[in-house]
């Protein structure tokens, strides 16, 4: 009995001096022993092969063609005023343009149709569908059985994900927030200086790197020349609480959000001892103005770090950006927007919290092959004048969709858990009127003198 | 009855029903359909809608909503010469004006009455038109369309003053594969 004991005390040491020596230490100095992107080669040639066995086998099966980017139905781009203007113009009566005619209702209920086979909206909401097959269960969707060497591959992957990198990756994790509270903590008892400040964020930017290794997390920045910078506010697409990580491997935010219990808490509450993060209580979340002018104070002062905010106010599945919140641009300061695009082969990373709590979710972050990711910096904003808070928003919406190659929608992510606004439905009905009440009026006094 | 959709068609509906299906009972109901926004934003989204659920149920299968979309498959040349013991398919002219004509006629009695035109009407406006403009636009294209003078109209009025619309075009969708 003694003798399993110390053995496994041994193994157990071993274990802890591996991943110190080579993930902490390199990590603490940002310097890269290249495990991960050896792995990472390794992984893309053999799902490149994996990808080309399942074209072979689908094409002797004659399986499935899966979903394109364009979607599944063609649609027609025109307007509501070009559609009902080609429906009508068939119409006996051939009107200059304007009145009301049965065939209307066709264009509408076309689109109604269109909308119920496939929609902009509800797709975003749940994670993408893969081209080709990824090796994980998860994403085996019309999948079929091809070939005993994939099957054995499959299996070998779920060995090495579940039972070599999953406690390695909980290991690092544990360390990585551990001692980030525990830095932060120590940190804090400092009294205010450029020392103080410095040891901060090297104990921010170090624990981030450790939870980044946690997750075989691969990122390339771009443009670094555009980092956000202090003062500022930095605003990005959201795909997951990850986000966070990948973001501060390269730079020290300040946070923005609501004052969460258990675990989050306690991270929470030792993080803004050694650097001001802005936390608000959940009743004060509702004062907009309140928040507004917690946040222009924070910018106000040049000595603090810029703020991280992600506009969707929910977690998008990383094909799209969708409505930002006019709140972070109504601020004033300057806005450094930045693009966040994961590949999905690897492992997929939109968080969808309808489906899946936070532990879950991680434990699947943890069971996927990697994350790998790429950061685009774009030029830093300012509102112009004559521009709105809702224009300037949608103006970095699009700068960050075209730089992420992400569809733009105006559509709010909102819509994950509510209904839509009557009015987007009243200015339909408005727009279709001004095609009938147009020309009726004259209708109308034709036949008057006719008569 | 044959819907003659193809198997990848089938595969990709069927995995559209299923997201829709919130309450994974593998029917929908008419709050699935609500939670489309573009649906719902819809002015005859309500109509659309109703012509999934047969009269008086709640619940739409798959085999329903399959069913009901067969209306809007394209018709193709080689399916216009096909003998016609096989019945009319679902996706014909003639079923795709009878989808359109179900739109207005609300109570389903086979005629769209005044009545009914102006609820339906009232429906694609919203405010924007006074009751008196929204009544005559109703009685003239009563007018235009009524022929044996019961100031209805009927399936085959209806089909006699759109037979000029290429209704083959405007009531298809098209799969991309």
């Amino acid at each position: 009995m003694e003798g399993a004991w110390e053995i496994a005390f041994v193994f157990f040491q071993v274990w802890l001096s591996i991943v110190v020596g080579l993930i902490m230490l390199p990590a603490m100095f940002g310097v890269s022993l290249g495990f991960t992107d050896i792995y990472i080669k390794v992984l893309v040639k053999t799902l490149e092969w994996a990808t080309l066995r399942i074209q072979r086998g689908q094409k002797e099966q004659a399986a499935l063609p899966s979903q394109s980017a364009n979607g599944i139905i063609e649609k027609d781009d025109g307007s509501m005023q070009e559609e009902i203007g080609e429906l009508r113009r068939s119409h006996p009566k051939n009107l200059a343009g304007g009145d009301f005619t049965l065939c209307d209702a066709f264009y509408f209920c076309k689109k109604g149709i269109e909308n119920i086979v496939e929609d902009q909206v509800t797709q975003r909401f749940t994670s993408e569908e893969l081209a080709s097959w990824n090796l994980l269960t998860r994403t085996n969707n019309n999948f079929c059985y091809i070939s005993l060497r994939l099957t054995i591959i499959w299996g070998l992957g779920v060995f090495i994900r579940y039972c070599i990198l999953l406690p390695l990756r909980i290991t690092l994790a544990v360390i990585g927030l551990s001692w980030l509270v525990i830095g932060t903590i120590l940190v804090g008892l400092l009294p205010s200086s450029n020392v103080k400040n410095w040891l901060s964020d090297l104990v921010h930017i170090t624990c981030y790197r450790i939870c980044a290794r946690g997750l075989s997390a691969t990122i390339r920045y771009h443009n670094k020349e555009n980092r956000p910078k202090k003062g500022g506010i930095c605003v990005a697409n959201h795909t997951s609480p990850i986000d966070i990580v990948i973001l501060a491997n390269d730079g020290c935010y300040a946070m923005v959000g609501q004052v969460h219990g258990g675990l989050m808490g306690v991270l929470q509450r030792s993080i803004v001892r050694s650097c001001p993060h802005v936390w608000f209580e959940r009743s004060e979340m509702k004062d907009r103005h309140a928040v507004a002018k917690r946040l222009k104070d924070h910018i106000a002062d040049k000595t603090k770090l810029p703020i991280l905010i992600f506009p969707e106010g929910t977690c998008i599945n990383n094909t799209s950006v969708m409505m930002f919140k006019k709140g972070s641009f109504e601020i004033g300061g300057t806005i450094y927007p930045v693009a966040i695009k994961y590949d999905p082969q690897f492992g997929d990373a939109f968080w969808n919290s309808a489906k899946y709590n936070m532990v879950s979710y991680l434990l699947r972050m943890m069971t996927s092959w990697a994350i790998v990711c790429n950061v685009w910096y774009l030029p830093p904003m300012t509102r112009q004048d004559g521009e709105d808070a809702v224009q300037f928003a949608n103006r970095v919406k699009s700068a960050i969709a075209h730089q992420g190659g992400l569809v733009d929608l105006s559509w709010d992510g909102g819509l994950k858990r509510e209904k839509v606004k009557e009015s987007l439905k009243e200015e339909q009905q408005k727009m279709y009127s001004s095609m009938i009440i147009g020309s009726d009026f004259n209708e109308n006094v034709n036949t008057q003198q006719l008569h | 009855k044959k819907l003659n959709i193809s198997h990848s068609q089938i595969t990709r509906l069927y995995s559209r029903f299923h997201s829709l299906d919130k309450g994974e009972n593998g029917a929908l109901s008419r709050e699935d359909f609500q939670r489309i926004p573009e649906l719902a934003i819809n002015p005859l989204g309500d109509r659309i809608i109703n012509a999934f659920f047969p009269e008086g149920e709640d619940q739409v299968n798959f085999r329903g909503f399959m069913r009901t979309l067969a209306h809007f498959r394209p018709v193709e040349d080689n399916e216009k010469n096909k003998d016609l013991t096989s019945g009319e398919p679902l996706n014909s002219r003639t079923n795709k004006l009878h989808f359109a004509f179900q739109l207005y006629d609300l109570d389903r009695d086979d005629k769209i009455s005044r009545d009914e035109l102006l609820q339906v009407l009232r429906m694609m406006v919203g405010v924007n038109i006074s009751d008196e403009q929204l009544g005559s636009i109703a009685d003239r294209t009563i007018q235009e369309a009524d022929t044996n003078g019961d100031m209805c109209i009927s399936f085959s009025e209806f089909t006699k003053v759109l037979e000029k619309v290429d209704v083959e075009q405007k009531m298809s969708i098209r799969f991309l594969h």
